[in-house]
C-alpha cells in the first residue's frame, strides 16, 4: 500500500506495461544480442534513442523546478549540430580527433552562452520564462539556417561519429554520456545544497531572496545548464546521421522534454524535482516511439496514440485520481450510523 | 438555559496527518442563537476542527450531525449548501472586483441566461443593509480597508444563508472601532438564530462577545465552559495545560526590561534613510543588547522602515552603517552577511516555504549564506535543527515534517530558528507575535528579551502596544509613514503615552 503512494509508482507501472505490451506482441522484444562485442536489441534501441531527450530533459527538470521553462531546446539542438558540423565540414582535415574536439568545444560553448542568454532574460530583465525563452525559440532555427547556409551539411568523420553511434565497452556512447551526465546532475543538486535551494526559489521566490539565497544566479545556473545539456544532446542528434538539418533537427523536443518532466512527477508550478521521474519519463516517451514504429501504427496516427498514453499517465497522476484509486472511496464514508454514543463534556 | 437541537454536533472526531495527530477524538457542538468560541494554543487543533466541519479534510473517524442529520462533507461546497459558511482570517475574496459581485458570486440573479446587473447590485445592497455597512456596491472591493473586506465576506456567507457561521480570526487585522462592528453584527446575526463558531487569540474579545467556550489542547479536548464559570485565569491555564500558580510563576520569568548601554558605537546607524512613496527619511540607531519597538497604526511605515534596514527594498536616500559597514545594502544578502536577521510580517508570502521540510526551513538562511556548493554536512544540520526545535518547543518535533502542516505560531518558531541559526548581530521582527496564541507569543517575548540580554540588537515590531512597551529599551513612535518620535522606554511609559503621541503626531 505504502509504496503505490511514491511519485513514481504509476510512471513505472506504465513503463512496465509498454514493457510488457511489446513483449507479448513481440516475444524476444527485451531480448538482447551480442555481435562483434556490442550489444543490440530494442531495450538498448529504446536507451540509445533517450539519451539527447534525457539530456534535454534533464536541463528542462532544473528549469522547471524554478518555476520556469524553456522553450528554446530545440533550437539549440538545432545550432549545436550546424556549429559542429560547419565547422568539421569547413576544416582541412574533418578526420582528425583535433578538429572534431575544436567543433564539439565551439558548439557547446555557445550553446552554453546561449542558456546564459534566457537566463539573463529571465532572472535580470524579469522577463517570464515562458517569452524569454520563446525569443531563442523562434529565432534559434534561424540562426542555425545562418550557419548552415540554408543546406543541410552533411560530413564524413569518423571521430564525429563516436558521439552517437560509437559503442564503447559494449555499450552505445550516447548512452555513456547520458549517463553520466544523469550521475553529475544527480550529485550537483543532491550532494550539494544546490537542489533544496533550486526547489526553495520554485516554491516561494520571495521568501528565498528575503532568506539571503542568491536566486538571481541560481536561475540564471540553471537556464545555462539547460542549454548546455541541449548543446549536447544537439552533437549527438547530428552525429547519428551525420548532418545538421536546421529545420528538423531537435524538432518539438521541447515538447517532448516537458513532457517527460511532467510524466516523472515534478509539477509545472516549480518546486520538488524528481530527476529519476524525468529519467522514468523519458523511457516512457522513447518505448511508446518505438512500439509505435514496431506495431506498424502509421506514423501520421503517431501523436494521437502518443497523446492517449500521456493522458493516462497523467491521468493516474493527478491527485484526486490517485486518492480515489490508493484508498478506495473519499475517507469521510468510513461514518457508519454509529450507535448513539452520549456526548461527554468535562464542564 | 434551555438547549434546543444543537446546530452542529461533532462526536470523537479523529484526524491525522503524516507524523501529526491534529485531532484525537474531540467532541464540539454548537447551537443556535449563539456565539461559541473555540479556544486553544496554536497547533491545538482549531483550524483542523473548522476544516473538518467544512468539509476541506475528511475524517478518520468520528460523526458530524447538522440539525440531527448526520453529514459527511467530501468537500466545502457540500458543507456550504448544508448551511455552514466559512469566513476565513485571510480575506478569501477578489479585490479587483466590485463590492457587489463578491458578495453576489456564484449566486448572480439571471433573467433570460444573463446576469441581471441591477438586481444584482441591489441584492447586493441588502445584504450590507442588513450587516449595517453603508458602502457603495458597485465600488472596487480592493479600494476598501480590511475590515470592511471583512464584513464583505460575512454578508458573502448571509448570501447562502447560513444557519452556522464560522469566523476564523476575523479581528486579527482589525482596530478598535472595526471590531465593534464587527461585534454589533455578530450579535445582530446571533439574535437571528444563526449559530456563530469564533476563534480569536483575544482573549478580552472572546469574553465580549461569546456565550461558550471550548478549549482545545494538542488535538483533545479539554473542555466546554460557559463564560461566565471560566475565568481569564484559568482559560488561559486550560489553554497552555498548566495550572494558574504555575503561569503566575511564568509571568515573573519574562525579565524585566533593563537599561542596555547606549555607550560606545551603536550597531545600527541610519541616517535620513529614505524611500520615496514607502517612508520618510528616518534617523534611527540601535545599540548592542537594545530592543528599539517600532510602535504605530498599520500602514504606518513600520514594516518599511525595517524592510530598508534590511535591504529588502533599497533606500533612494541616506545612509545605513551596520557594524562599522556603511553603504549602499544592494541586497538581503549583503544585509545578511553583515549580520543582519530579518523576519517579515508576511509569514506564508514571505517567510516560509511552505513544501521544504522544518529542517529545510530551518538550514535555509544558514545554507544560502554558505552558498550552495558548500553543503551543510548532515550531521551539523541535525545538530542545529534538533537544538533549534528543542530550544523554542516547535511542535511537530519532528525535522522531516513539511512547514505548510504546521501551525501559525510553530511556522513563526521555524523562523526565529533559521534566523537564530545564522548567529545574527541584528534581529529585525516584524510583527512576530501576529496570530499567535498566548503561551507562544510569551515565549517568544522571553527569547527576544533573552537575545538582547546576551547583547544582540534588536528591532521589534508589534500592533500591540503592550508587547512593545513590555519589551522594548526605546520605543520610535511612526505615524503616516514617518518617524515622529522616540522615546526612552523607562518603568513610568504606558500604553497611554505611546497612544497619545500616535495620536498626535508627536507634536504635544
Amino acid at each position: 500500500m505504502r509504496f503505490t503512494r511514491h511519485r513514481l509508482f504509476w510512471p513505472l507501472v506504465a513503463l512496465v506495461a509498454l514493457l510488457v505490451a511489446n513483449t507479448i506482441n513481440t516475444p524476444d522484444f527485451l531480448g538482447l544480442r551480442l555481435q562483434d562485442g556490442h550489444l543490440f536489441g530494442a531495450p538498448i534501441d529504446i536507451l540509445r534513442n533517450s539519451a539527447p531527450l534525457l539530456l534535454v530533459a534533464l536541463g528542462m527538470t532544473l528549469v522547471i523546478a524554478t518555476r520556469g521553462i524553456d522553450l528554446s531546446v530545440g533550437a539549440v539542438v538545432a545550432i549545436s549540430g550546424a556549429v559542429a558540423l560547419s565547422f568539421i565540414g569547413s576544416s582541412s582535415d574533418p578526420g582528425a580527433l583535433s578538429t572534431v574536439l575544436v567543433a564539439v568545444g565551439i558548439a557547446l560553448a555557445l550553446c552554453f552562452v546561449l542558456g546564459v542568454w534566457n537566463g539573463f532574460l529571465v532572472s535580470v530583465l524579469g522577463i517570464q520564462p515562458i517569452i524569454a525563452t520563446l525569443v531563442l525559440m523562434t529565432a534559434g532555427r534561424g540562426i542555425a539556417m545562418l550557419i548552415t547556409e540554408g543546406q543541410i551539411t552533411t560530413i564524413n568523420s569518423a571521430p564525429y561519429r563516436v558521439i552517437g553511434g560509437g559503442y564503447w565497452i559494449g555499450l552505445p556512447v550516447s548512452i555513456l554520456i547520458a549517463g553520466a551526465i544523469f550521475a553529475l546532475v544527480a550529485v550537483l543538486t543532491r550532494r550539494t545544497a544546490l537542489g533544496v535551494l533550486i526547489e526553495s526559489v520554485g516554491i516561494n521566490p520571495e521568501a528565498s531572496r528575503l532568506a539571503g539565497v542568491q536566486s538571481r544566479s541560481i536561475v540564471w545556473t540553471v537556464y545555462a545548464l539547460s542549454g548546455l545539456f541541449a548543446g549536447i544532446a544537439g552533437l549527438m542528434i547530428s552525429s547519428n546521421v551525420m548532418a545538421a538539418d536546421a529545420n528538423n533537427a531537435g524538432l518539438f523536443i521541447e515538447l517532448d522534454a516537458i513532457l517527460a518532466v511532467v510524466i516523472g512527477g515534478t509539477s509545472l508550478a516549480g518546486g520538488k524535482f524528481s530527476l529519476a521521474g524525468t529519467v522514468v519519463g523519458v523511457f516512457i516517451i522513447q518505448t511508446l516511439t518505438l512500439t509505435v514504429t514496431i506495431l506498424g501504427i502509421s506514423p501520421s496516427i503517431t501523436p494521437l496514440f502518443k497523446a492517449i498514453v500521456v493522458i493516462a499517465v497523467v491521468l493516474v497522476q493527478a491527485p484526486i485520481v490517485r486518492r480515489r484509486m490508493s484508498s478506495g472511496p473519499p475517507r469521510p464514508t468510513q461514518t457508519a450510523p454509529a450507535p448513539k454514543t452520549p456526548v461527554e463534556v468535562a464542564a | 438555559m434551555t438547549t434546543p437541537a444543537p446546530a452542529v454536533e461533532m462526536t470523537g472526531i479523529s484526524i491525522e496527518f503524516p507524523g501529526v495527530k491534529a485531532l484525537d477524538g474531540v467532541d464540539f457542538r454548537l447551537y443556535p442563537g449563539e456565539v461559541h468560541s473555540l479556544m486553544g494554543e496554536n497547533g491545538a487543533g482549531k483550524s483542523t476542527l473548522i476544516k473538518a466541519l467544512t468539509g476541506v479534510y475528511g475524517i478518520d473517524s468520528g460523526r458530524i450531525t447538522v440539525y440531527g442529520e448526520p453529514k459527511t462533507f467530501s468537500g466545502p461546497a457540500q458543507a456550504q449548501e448544508a448551511g455552514i459558511s466559512t469566513v476565513y482570517q485571510e480575506v478569501n475574496l477578489c479585490e479587483n472586483l466590485s463590492v457587489a459581485e463578491n458578495i453576489m458570486l456564484g449566486h448572480e440573479p439571471r433573467r433570460g441566461g444573463r446576469i441581471d446587473w441591477r438586481s444584482l447590485r441591489r441584492e447586493a445592497g441588502t445584504y450590507l443593509a442588513r450587516l449595517g455597512l453603508d458602502i457603495d456596491p458597485r465600488s472596487a472591493l480592493g479600494s476598501h480597508s480590511l475590515a470592511i473586506q471583512q464584513l464583505v465576506a460575512i454578508s458573502r456567507a448571509m448570501v447562502v444563508d447560513a444557519k452556522v457561521l464560522i469566523l476564523d480570526e476575523p479581528t486579527s487585522s482589525l482596530d478598535a472601532g472595526e471590531v465593534a462592528q464587527l461585534f454589533a453584527v455578530m450579535r445582530s446575526l446571533r439574535d437571528q438564530g444563526v449559530a456563530i463558531l469564533f476563534v480569536s487569540h483575544f482573549i478580552e474579545q472572546v469574553y465580549e462577545i461569546s456565550d461558550r467556550l471550548t478549549v482545545l489542547r494538542n488535538g483533545q479536548l479539554v473542555g466546554e465552559y460557559l463564560v461566565g464559570d471560566l475565568s481569564r485565569r484559568e482559560l488561559v491555564a486550560k489553554m497552555i495545560g498548566q495550572s494558574v500558580e504555575e503561569l503566575s510563576a511564568l509571568d515573573a520569568a519574562v525579565p524585566a526590561r533593563s537599561s542596555a548601554s547606549t555607550g560606545g558605537e551603536p550597531t545600527v546607524k541610519a541616517i535620513g534613510l529614505g524611500r520615496r512613496g514607502a517612508i520618510s527619511p528616518f534617523d534611527l540607531d540601535v545599540y548592542e543588547g537594545e530592543v528599539v519597538g517600532l510602535a504605530g497604526l498599520l500602514g504606518s511605515g513600520r514594516s518599511e522602515l525595517a524592510r530598508l534596514l534590511y535591504g529588502a527594498d533599497h533606500a533612494d536616500t541616506g545612509q545605513l552603517t551596520i557594524g562599522g559597514h556603511s553603504g549602499r545594502l544592494r541586497t538581503p544578502r549583503a544585509a545578511m552577511k553583515l549580520g543582519v536577521a530579518f523576519s517579515s510580517e508576511h509569514r506564508k508570502a514571505e517567510g516560509i516555504v511552505g513544501d521544504l521540510t522544518v529542517r529545510e526551513n530551518i538550514m535555509l538562511a544558514l545554507q544560502a549564506d554558505r552558498g550552495w556548493a558548500r553543503r551543510i554536512p548532515s550531521r551539523k544540520a541535525d545538530e542545529v535543527v534538533a537544538k533549534y526545535i528543542d530550544a523554542l518547543g516547535i511542535r511537530p518535533a519532528n525535522p522531516e515534517a513539511l512547514v505548510r502542516n504546521l501551525s501559525g505560531g510553530n511556522q513563526q518558531k521555524v523562523l526565529l530558528a533559521r534566523w537564530l541559526a545564522t548567529a545574527p548581530k541584528v534581529l529585525i521582527l516584524d510583527e512576530p507575535t501576529r496570530g499567535i496564541d498566548v503561551g507562544a507569543k510569551g515565549e517568544i517575548m522571553r527569547l527576544v528579551a533573552q537575545l538582547a540580554a546576551d547583547g544582540m540588537s534588536v528591532v521589534f515590531i508589534s500592533a500591540e502596544l503592550e508587547e512593545v512597551l513590555r519589551l522594548s529599551h526605546r520605543i520610535a513612535v511612526m505615524r503616516d509613514r514617518t518617524k515622529v518620535a522616540e522615546i526612552t522606554n523607562d518603568s513610568t511609559t504606558s500604553v497611554d503615552d505611546v497612544v497619545e503621541l500616535i495620536a498626535s503626531g508627536g507634536r504635544s
